[in-house]
Formats: C-alpha cells, sequence, structure tokens
C-alpha cells in the first residue's frame, strides 16, 4: 500500500494555490491522474520521486518511509529509486538506446526482453536524435522498467504513440508492471487513452 | 631569433589550462546548480578579470605576494616558494586571469542541459558524480573544447598580469608577449614581427579548430 498525504505551495500565474493531496494507492495497482494543466500533476510525481520537497506531509511505500517532513526524514530519489518517464522523455544525448539500459542495469536478458517490448531491438545503436518521437518514447518507458522500480511514475507516456502502438505496449506493458509488481501513477490528459488499463483515478483540481 | 618566449608561453598556457579545467569543472557545475547570494558573490569574483584592467589585477597580485609582507612573506619563510618574479607566480596569476573564460562556458552548456537529464539519472540510482560523469560531460563537449581552447588563446596573449608579477626575465618569466614589447623597445621590429607572427598562427590556428569540431553545433567558439 501507497499512503501519500501531501502539501506543496505552486508558483502559478496569479499568486500562488496549494497542491494538496491525501490518497492511498494499493500495491500493484495502475491509477489515472487528471486535472486542469498546472494543477500540479507533474509536481506531483516529482514529490514521490524525491525530486522536489512539499511543505508539509508524509509518503509510505509499503511500510517504509520516503518523506516525513515531521519526523525530518526525505529519501534521496537515489535510495527511493522510483521508474520515471518524464514527459520530455529525458533521453540523454550522447547514449544509444542501448547504452540507456546499460545505464540502468547490467541485466542483459532483461534489456533484451525489454527492447523487443518496446519494438526498439533493431534500433539498439540509434541515438535519441534519430528516433521518432514514438521510438524516444518507448525508450523512456523502457529505461524507467529498466530498474524494476516498485513504483513507477508516468507523465503523459503514450503521448506521442500512433493508436495501434499504443494499444499494443499497454497490453504488453501490464504483463510486465505485474511481473514485476509495480505500483503504478500515470498522469493523462486523455480521457479515453487509458481505458481497461488503470484500476482507479486520482482528480486534482 | 631566441624561442626560449615561445616555449615558456607554450608551456605556461598548457600548465595553466589543464588546472582551470581540473579546478574549473567542478566549480562551473557547483555554480551552475540553483542560485543564492553567495553563488552570485563568487561568480562575480570570477567575473572580475573580464572587466579589471589586467595592471590592476597584477598590482594586488604583486603586493599579495611579495616576500615582503602577508601571504608571500608567510609562503616565503615557511616553504622557501617565491611567486613575484618566478614562473610559478606567471602560473598563479594566469590562473586567476582566465579562470572566467574556462568556467563561463562550461557553467552556460551545464545550464543549458534540461534539469529532467540529471532528475532522470537520479531516479535510476546514480550518484551526483556519475551523473556528471556519465550523462552531464559527454552532453556539453563542444563548449568544453570552447572553454579549453579559450583559456590556451587568453593566456597566449596575456601581457599587463605578467608584466606586473613576472616582470621580464629570460627563460623564466620572458613570455613571447613580453618579448614582443622588449623587441620594439629596442627597435628590432623584425624580432618583433616574428614573435607576433608565431602567436597570431597559433591562435588562429586554434580558432579554427574549435569551428571545425563545433560545425555540427553551429556555435560561434565566443559563445
Amino acid at each position: 500500500m501507497i499512503n501519500v498525504s501531501i502539501e506543496k505551495q505552486l508558483k502559478v500565474y496569479h499568486g500562488r494555490q496549494v497542491l494538496k493531496i491525501d490518497h492511498q494507492f494499493a500495491t500493484g495497482s495502475i491509477t489515472k491522474i487528471y486535472g486542469p494543466s498546472g494543477a500540479g500533476k507533474t509536481t506531483f510525481l516529482k514529490i514521490i520521486a524525491g525530486l522536489t520537497s512539499p511543505e508539509k506531509g508524509r509518503i509510505l511505500i509499503n511500510g517504509l518511509t520516503w518523506l516525513d517532513t515531521d519526523a525530518n526524514i526525505n529519501l534521496s530519489p537515489q535510495k527511493r529509486m522510483p521508474g520515471f518517464v518524464f514527459q520530455d522523455y529525458a533521453l540523454f544525448p550522447n547514449m544509444t538506446a542501448l547504452e540507456h539500459l546499460r545505464y540502468a542495469t547490467d541485466d542483459i536478458a532483461w534489456i533484451k526482453r525489454l527492447l523487443l517490448l518496446g519494438k526498439l531491438d533493431t534500433l539498439t545503436d540509434h541515438k535519441p536524435i534519430h528516433l521518432s518521437g514514438g521510438q524516444q518514447q518507448r525508450l523512456a518507458i523502457l529505461r524507467a522498467l529498466a530498474i524494476r522500480p516498485k513504483v513507477l511514475l508516468m507523465d503523459e507516456p503514450f503521448s506521442a504513440l500512433d493508436p495501434e502502438m499504443k494499444a499494443e505496449l499497454i497490453a504488453d506493458l501490464k504483463t510486465i508492471f505485474k511481473e514485476i509488481g509495480a505500483t503504478v501513477l500515470m498522469v493523462s490528459h486523455n480521457p479515453q487513452e487509458l481505458e481497461g488499463l488503470v484500476d482507479g483515478e486520482l482528480y486534482i483540481p | 631569433m631566441d624561442l626560449s618566449p615561445i616555449w615558456l608561453t607554450l608551456k605556461l598556457a598548457a600548465i595553466t589550462t589543464l588546472l582551470l579545467l581540473i579546478v574549473g569543472l567542478p566549480i562551473a557545475w557547483w555554480l551552475s546548480k540553483g542560485r543564492s547570494f553567495f553563488k552570485t558573490i563568487i561568480e562575480a569574483i570570477i567575473t572580475m578579470p573580464l572587466v579589471l584592467p589586467p595592471s590592476v589585477l597584477g598590482f594586488y597580485l604583486l603586493l599579495a605576494f611579495s616576500p615582503r609582507h602577508g601571504i608571500g612573506q608567510w609562503l616565503q619563510d615557511s616553504f622557501d616558494i617565491q611567486l613575484v618574479f618566478s614562473f610559478q607566480g606567471l602560473v598563479l596569476a594566469s590562473f586567476i586571469y582566465s579562470m572566467p573564460f574556462m568556467i563561463g562556458p562550461i557553467k552556460s552548456a551545464l545550464q543549458q542541459l534540461p534539469a529532467s537529464l540529471t532528475q532522470a539519472s537520479y531516479t535510476l540510482g546514480k550518484t551526483q558524480w556519475q551523473t556528471f560523469k556519465s550523462v552531464l560531460l559527454p552532453n556539453i563537449k563542444p563548449s568544453l573544447l570552447t572553454a579549453v581552447v579559450l583559456t590556451f588563446a587568453h593566456t597566449l596573449g596575456e601581457f599587463g598580469v605578467v608584466l606586473m608579477i613576472g616582470g621580464n626575465i629570460p627563460n623564466v618569466t620572458r613570455v613571447a608577449s613580453i618579448a614582443v614589447y622588449d623587441s620594439v623597445e629596442r627597435m628590432d621590429y623584425a624580432a618583433a614581427n616574428s614573435y607576433s607572427l608565431i602567436l597570431f598562427s597559433i591562435t588562429f590556428v586554434m580558432v579554427i579548430s574549435v569551428f571545425v569540431f563545433n560545425k555540427y553545433q553551429a556555435r560561434s567558439p565566443l559563445e
């Protein structure tokens, strides 16, 4: 079980607003996070990852405290090691597709499987600049999966994929999520996009 | 023609560039991460040699490292090190004077990289050092080359600072720019022209090289 209770001041155009979330995510569940632009969806994912800190709050992951502002506990992203699919993909321009996965893990068999899953097995020596938008997005997903994360945070992970590729990838990802026991939080703008994949929803107003 | 000023200049530029690369990289990295009042002050101090007359910097270094008082006296008494009118003194002065040329381009390049690159590396469990070595450094190569060449070329052309702290001692502190000045003073225009032509050629080749190596990034060496 993942328990999140956080409060953070957000800077917005007209001043400030408070991002306040109190929610529980069942272990192994897939939750869609949605809401208007600027509501703090990406910030929420980054708070869970330890990439930004809230003013107040607690994050408990399967009994382990990742964050407790009262007890002054705030684990670094390196200790939390969540899988994170960034909205801008955050691919490393100097690395090939294979090097991205080798940077994340030494498990060659796992890398081969991921490359097949993302249909990037023939593009292993390509750097991001030589991949299409959809291929880059798939590589970002594979890199996040490479560390077999217990918590997977995905920010608009399928926005650049065509419907056919998206349906195929989502079906394969479901199997992988189950296999590694990941609890998945996905930000999405598209109401229909994650139909049949998610177990629950969280609206951030 | 006595070539020793040319060799001395190249030796000074090489040592200065190497030292600044080792020291400048972590400083540039630190400066590129976030902002604070303290960082602004440090950055301003590093940038000062860009706008300060070289003779002013040289004068203060001469005072600071004079063996008659202060740090200079302490270095002389404790370690038998004399920085004024010595090659070590030239290295120190060049190090300070060329610092903005090494740190500026590297810091700017690091700041231009998306923050998500570093964040992605951290979520993969990588340390700050691993991230710097494997993700940040390889992606700022053109700017790194620019910084190295600018630092080297700038050290080649130093005059005011080296004259103030080093004087004009053959084989010790008489670098090429001072040899040019000295030759003109002696009305030996042929020697002055030879030194100048060599300095011009070396600098020109270096700047052209940066343009060629960085052509895919379409960057000016002065960026």
